[in-house]
């Protein structure tokens, strides 16, 4: 096995280790604050349980990203990497979601923290709410885009 | 696609009238009270306070006989939960249960007692198990615990921080004495909290004894019971079983209430919307004889409640133009398809009167963004379906989940749309099947409609772009019409024909240029007129805004500086447009995820066992991927519309219609045929 594999492969496994380990800790903290407000208010549930949720994405979009690097990689499919070059290429593909996935998901919890104080006391702006977390998102969106671009586009 | 005309009325009528008059306007709730406003020192208010509080006290016994009838004899409630209805009554019902409401109140208030001893039972059974605790260290205590002695004899029974054995219980309770002293000690048990001793001594060493025992940190036991340790618990247990006895007899004597479920969720309601009517009532003006009345109802229904209030109550009705700080509720009216869209804009906010309700269009921006988000032709069907099934079961959901309901079918017809242009089906599951099961090999057999945006990305970026353009170029363009609705014809050509010269010339210029082609893979050949033109447009759409976006200001100084800053503001339609690239990340996201759990479920080969292993990961992962993509669509067609769409022209600050109807929690009354 090359060095550019392994490369490749690291670079694989930081999309989903960053994605994953930003959408535990933002949905971990959202849960937290979802919970409180469902021990005072059962009926706010499912609001709450949708605003935790908002964080857990972009555990998703590292998985997404994974996924195709391992499709093209040799892994689950394509052709495998022989040049060390083209392992740090993907190395560098997989890292806009990595860095970006972990440090907006933990953001997105802490507003979707917030969110869920708003929709305790005023239940009826939900969908103020959701929109305050779903801003911090885009963030991992785009992230997400120029992985997939630069990873679809190598070799 | 319209903000419905309201029309204000006010009302005099005769005071005999008055309960007769708030009835029926409560029930055909059409009218928004507001009482606030007529003002006069001669006009009296009622005291309803007492009244209200007490019917609101009454619909809660109810309610809280019916949680206790729940727990006693469970019984599915149908207007509860997600998919709730109101349970139908007729009129002869209705009147039946109001008719009998004193019996009723007194069955609520039985059950409610009912509830109170058993509550008491408990607490009695948890009191009982403590003692039975305290009393376990004493257990091997065969006398009772308050003795202090016998005729010659003293006793002490209590405890000692130390752990001793009985050996060195007797040396430390002796001390001082000569051996053999008249002492005997005895270890009852011992825990990490002390040990429990008893000791017995003569009466002549008991000071000795007593002081030995007070060196060592004895205390006596705090409980002074008369029982053997043995007989005290014995009956602790006996008074746990008869109460539990008489928990059970509670049950099945509240459970024989079971039958009048039905007539006390009516009489919640009656009772929660006499309340309701009350607290109208106390805030109505009223002289000796007569009582006003202002409020908004839509100019539609206003004839039918004038002819009502005056044919039938001789009441006085008259049509009130607005007064000048007057805020009129908004009602919206929109097509069958539309409306079902108007809760996602009642969440941003209503529109005001004389301003524009975005809803249609935005309906169908939504359900068109919606289904590229999601785009699996099998998501969509069983999104559809699932909202189809629901809805033709319950016909008589409540108006806000119906709406959201049928939106979410729109959505999935729209999903399934998409699905099959990009070749979507479970993600890739028709080729994953026929390969695994069926040794099929060649190539992918649900071809896509248009295009897979796995194998093309860059192009359905392009498009996604394209969409946005579309959507926020509408948005500008309702402000147009707004504009020109108001006879603005300056502010519609600066403000917005330059900002549409502007951004077209801008994009106009981009096309043919080497870098979009590089991105894109695209040509566009432009003629040099085109160029040209573009180039003017861009140039002469940028002066006006330079110029003329701040015509307010005087300072010129500071106009074109404003007008500056406007024009940097074409960095925001930047980031704008380049925000509808989630089209295409989501719809990436739900096809990809989709495919690794078909990889994950065929893993285990054709045959019976991959079959039945297929099946039970397909199922999970696929509903798992609805779920969180589902979700995640949802919310950013949520954002686009919001921040992007409604950012061009919209800001809401309507007030919602809140009319003075009834208040029933469980039941509406049939309508006669």
């Amino acid at each position: 096995m090359s060095t550019g594999m392994v490369l490749a492969l690291l670079g694989a496994a930081l999309a989903t280790i960053g994605g994953g380990v930003g959408s535990a800790w933002g949905v971990g903290i959202a849960g937290q604050a979802a919970a409180g407000v469902t021990a005072e208010d059962p009926d706010q549930f499912a609001k709450v349980l949708i605003l935790q949720l908002l964080p857990g994405t972009q555990g998703i979009y590292g998985l997404l990203v994974t996924f195709i690097t391992l499709s093209r990689i040799g892994i689950l499919g394509g052709t495998a990497v022989t040049d060390t070059n083209t392992g740090w290429m993907y190395l560098a593909a997989c890292l806009p979601i990595a860095v970006c996935g972990l440090i907006s998901a933990y953001h997105q919890g802490k507003t979707s923290v917030a969110s869920i104080g708003i929709v305790a006391k005023k239940p009826d702006q939900f969908g103020k709410a959701m929109l305050f977390p779903a801003m911090v998102e885009t963030y991992a969106i785009l992230a997400l885009l120029i992985s997939i671009l630069a990873v679809t586009n190598i070799g | 696609m319209a903000i419905v005309k309201m029309q204000k009325l006010s009302i005099v009528a005769s005071k005999k009238h008055r309960k007769a008059i708030l009835e029926a306007l409560q029930k055909t709730g059409a009218m928004e009270m507001r009482t606030e406003s007529i003002e006069d020192p001669e006009l009296i208010h009622m005291d309803t306070d007492g009244a209200r509080t007490q019917f609101e006290k009454t619909a809660d016994a109810f309610d809280k006989a019916l949680a206790a009838l729940n727990g006693a004899a469970p019984q599915k409630d149908p207007s509860a939960g997600l998919f709730g209805e109101k349970d139908q009554v007729s009129q002869a019902d209705y009147d039946r249960v109001i008719e009998n409401r004193e019996n009723l109140v007194a069955d609520a208030n039985d059950i409610l007692k009912l509830v109170r001893e058993r509550a008491e039972c408990q607490g009695t059974i948890a009191k009982d198990q403590n003692q039975i605790a305290g009393l376990q260290p004493w257990m091997n205590l065969g006398i009772p615990m308050n003795s202090t002695g016998t005729g010659r004899t003293t006793i002490f029974i209590g405890t000692i921080p130390e752990a001793l054995d009985e050996a060195g219980l007797y040396a430390a309770a002796s001390m001082g004495l000569t051996d053999p002293a008249p002492v005997t000690g005895e270890i009852l048990s011992s825990s990490p909290e002390g040990t429990y001793i008893t000791v017995v001594a003569l009466n002549s060493v008991a000071d000795t004894v007593s002081q030995n025992l007070r060196n060592i940190g004895f205390s006596r036991s705090a409980t002074a019971s008369s029982y053997v340790p043995k007989d005290a618990a014995e009956i602790l247990e006996g008074d746990i079983k008869d109460q539990e006895d008489r928990i059970l007899l509670i049950g099945t004597e509240i459970s024989d209430f079971a039958d009048r479920r039905e007539d006390f969720r009516i009489a919640s309601d009656y009772f929660r919307t006499r309340a309701e009517k009350y607290r109208l009532l106390g805030k109505i003006p009223q002289t000796e004889h007569a009582f006003f009345i202002e409020g908004w109802v839509t100019a539609a229904c206003a004839p039918k409640i004038t002819k009502l209030l005056t044919e039938k109550f001789d009441a006085y009705v008259e049509n009130e133009d607005k007064r000048e700080d007057e805020v009129e509720p908004t009602v919206l009216k929109n097509n069958p398809f539309s409306r079902n869209m108007e809760g996602v804009l009642e969440s941003y906010g209503l529109p005001q009167h004389g301003r524009v309700d975005p809803t249609f269009i935005m309906s169908f921006f939504y359900v068109w963004f919606f289904g590229m988000m999601l785009s699996d032709a099998g998501y969509g069907i069983v999104m559809a379906i699932g909202c189809a099934i629901i809805l033709a079961k319950h016909k008589r959901l409540a108006e806000g989940t119906k709406k959201f309901l049928t939106m979410f079918f729109w959505c999935g017809l729209s999903t399934t749309f998409w699905g099959f242009m990009y070749g979507g089906f479970f993600g890739d599951a028709i080729d994953v099947v026929a390969k695994t099961f069926f040794g099929y090999t060649g190539d992918g057999i649900l071809k896509p409609l248009w295009f897979d945006p796995m194998g093309n990305p860059m192009r359905l970026l392009i498009f996604c772009m394209l969409f946005g353009c579309i959507h926020l170029f509408t948005g500008l363009g309702i402000k147009g019409y707004e504009y020109l609705r108001d006879k603005d014809i300056v502010g519609f050509f600066c403000d917005i024909v330059a900002w549409y010269a502007f951004l077209l010339g801008l994009i106009l210029m981009l096309l043919p240029s080497e870098l979009f082609q590089g991105i894109s893979g695209m040509t566009f050949n432009f003629s040099p007129a085109m160029k040209q033109v573009s180039k003017w447009m861009t140039i002469i759409g940028m002066l006006v805004i330079l110029v003329m976006s701040a015509r307010g200001k005087k300072n010129w100084g500071l106009r074109i500086a404003l007008g500056a800053y406007d024009i940097y503001g074409v960095t925001s339609w930047l980031s704008d447009v380049l925000s509808y690239s989630r089209l295409l990340a989501l719809g990436l996201a739900t096809g990809v995820i989709a495919s690794v759990v078909n990889m994950m479920a065929s893993m285990f080969g054709g045959g019976v066992v991959g079959a039945i292993l297929f099946i039970i990961i397909f199922i999970f992962g696929h509903i798992l991927n609805l779920a969180i993509n589902a979700l995640g669509a949802y919310v950013h067609t949520n954002r686009l519309q919001y921040v992007e769409f409604f950012g061009k022209f919209y800001d809401g600050g309507g007030i919602a219609f809140k009319p003075f109807t009834t208040a029933n929690k469980y039941t509406e009354i049939k309508e006669d045929m």
